[in-house]
């Protein structure tokens, strides 16, 4: 058992697990670990629900503020301030 | 394992809120301060226009016809990234009217190593977080109260709720993209930039250290944090029954 790393190790490794930045050991620990622990394989799994959540809510909804022409205000004080400034 | 665990766990105490300045001409800002015209040194791998394309040699020329197709094709994505990282609509606006300005005065630094979207992305990027700087501070909660508790043998404390895998179909709803965007806004501003800028404006490690001027490591560990936090204030909302 004392081979096992601990959940608290595993969580923080994450981040370096899911960028494959893990090194190969490390890696092998990690999943090793995750196969017994179904509160870790719950915990990674809403980790990345959590990163895809935030990505397609902030570009999700702006790619539609994106189409969207820039108010005509907004292009004339951007022109102006060219000369300004 | 334990060396870089221990490596991951020193806290980053550093609260910067300073972002990347270069030097070069200097102009002001819509407020008046003197802001550094920041000309970002960036590739693209996806590809890049040619310095001596129609529109740059335009630009160049001082041709505002030029400018002014610029603005109108490139003005929309821009406002929304300012938009993403500041709260308030006038400060996203006043920031995109200084990576304007800042991009006019630099165009003719402008490499070709990555596309014109990309290099005006990344002075946005810098006017934002600028901007951000100039802003007063909110309260903030503590993001500890938000990361995992283990119990002393390592295991966690409170075993995370499967979330429902219908999370996908709610956020073609607007509520829940507003939902998740405000609970983004919770997050502390040290760690809700770097989420904002590696998550979502996807630069990578290196380039958002340099321009929050702080260290890889601790983008790291904000990131993680940051993560964990927003997957904390999010489970209220998504856990369920796993199908």
């Amino acid at each position: 058992m004392t081979d096992y790393i601990k959940c608290s190790e595993l969580i923080d490794f994450i981040a370096d697990y899911l960028s494959g930045d893990l090194p190969a050991q490390e890696r092998s620990e990690f999943d090793r670990h995750l196969q017994i622990c179904p509160p870790c394989q719950v915990y990674l799994k809403t980790y990345q629900e959590t990163i895809r959540l935030s990505r397609a809510a902030e570009k999700g909804g702006h790619c539609e503020d994106a189409a969207d022409p820039l108010p005509e205000d907004l292009v004339r004080a951007i022109l102006a301030a060219r000369h300004l400034r | 394992m334990r060396a870089a665990h221990v490596h991951m766990l020193v806290y980053d105490e550093v609260r910067s809120t300073g972002v990347a300045t270069c030097s070069g001409a200097r102009s002001k800002d819509t407020h008046g301060h003197e802001m550094s015209d920041f000309v970002p040194n960036v590739k693209d791998p996806a590809g890049s226009d040619p310095p001596g394309g129609d529109l740059v040699v335009r630009l160049r020329a001082g041709d505002g016809a030029a400018f002014e197709e610029l603005v109108r094709q490139e003005g929309g994505r821009m406002l929304a990234v300012a938009r993403r990282l500041l709260r308030s609509e006038e400060d996203a606006r006043d920031a995109l009217q200084d990576a304007f300005v800042s991009a006019f005065k630099s165009i003719d630094r402008y490499t070709g190593d990555a596309r014109l979207s990309t290099w005006l992305h990344r002075i946005t990027v810098n006017a934002a977080l600028m901007k951000l700087r100039t802003q007063r501070r909110r309260p903030e909660r503590s993001i500890e109260t938000l990361l995992p508790a283990f119990k002393e043998d390592g295991h966690q404390a409170n075993p995370p709720a499967p979330w429902r895998e219908t999370a996908e179909s709610l956020l073609d709803q607007k509520e829940t993209r507003e939902l998740v965007r405000r609970k983004i806004d919770e997050l502390p501003d040290d760690h809700r930039t770097v989420l904002l800028l590696r998550d979502i404006e996807e630069l990578d490690t290196e380039e958002t250290a340099r321009l929050l001027s702080v260290s890889v490591s601790a983008v790291k560990t904000r990131l993680h944090r940051a993560r964990q936090a927003l997957r904390t204030l999010l489970e209220p909302a998504f856990k369920g029954a796993m199908k």
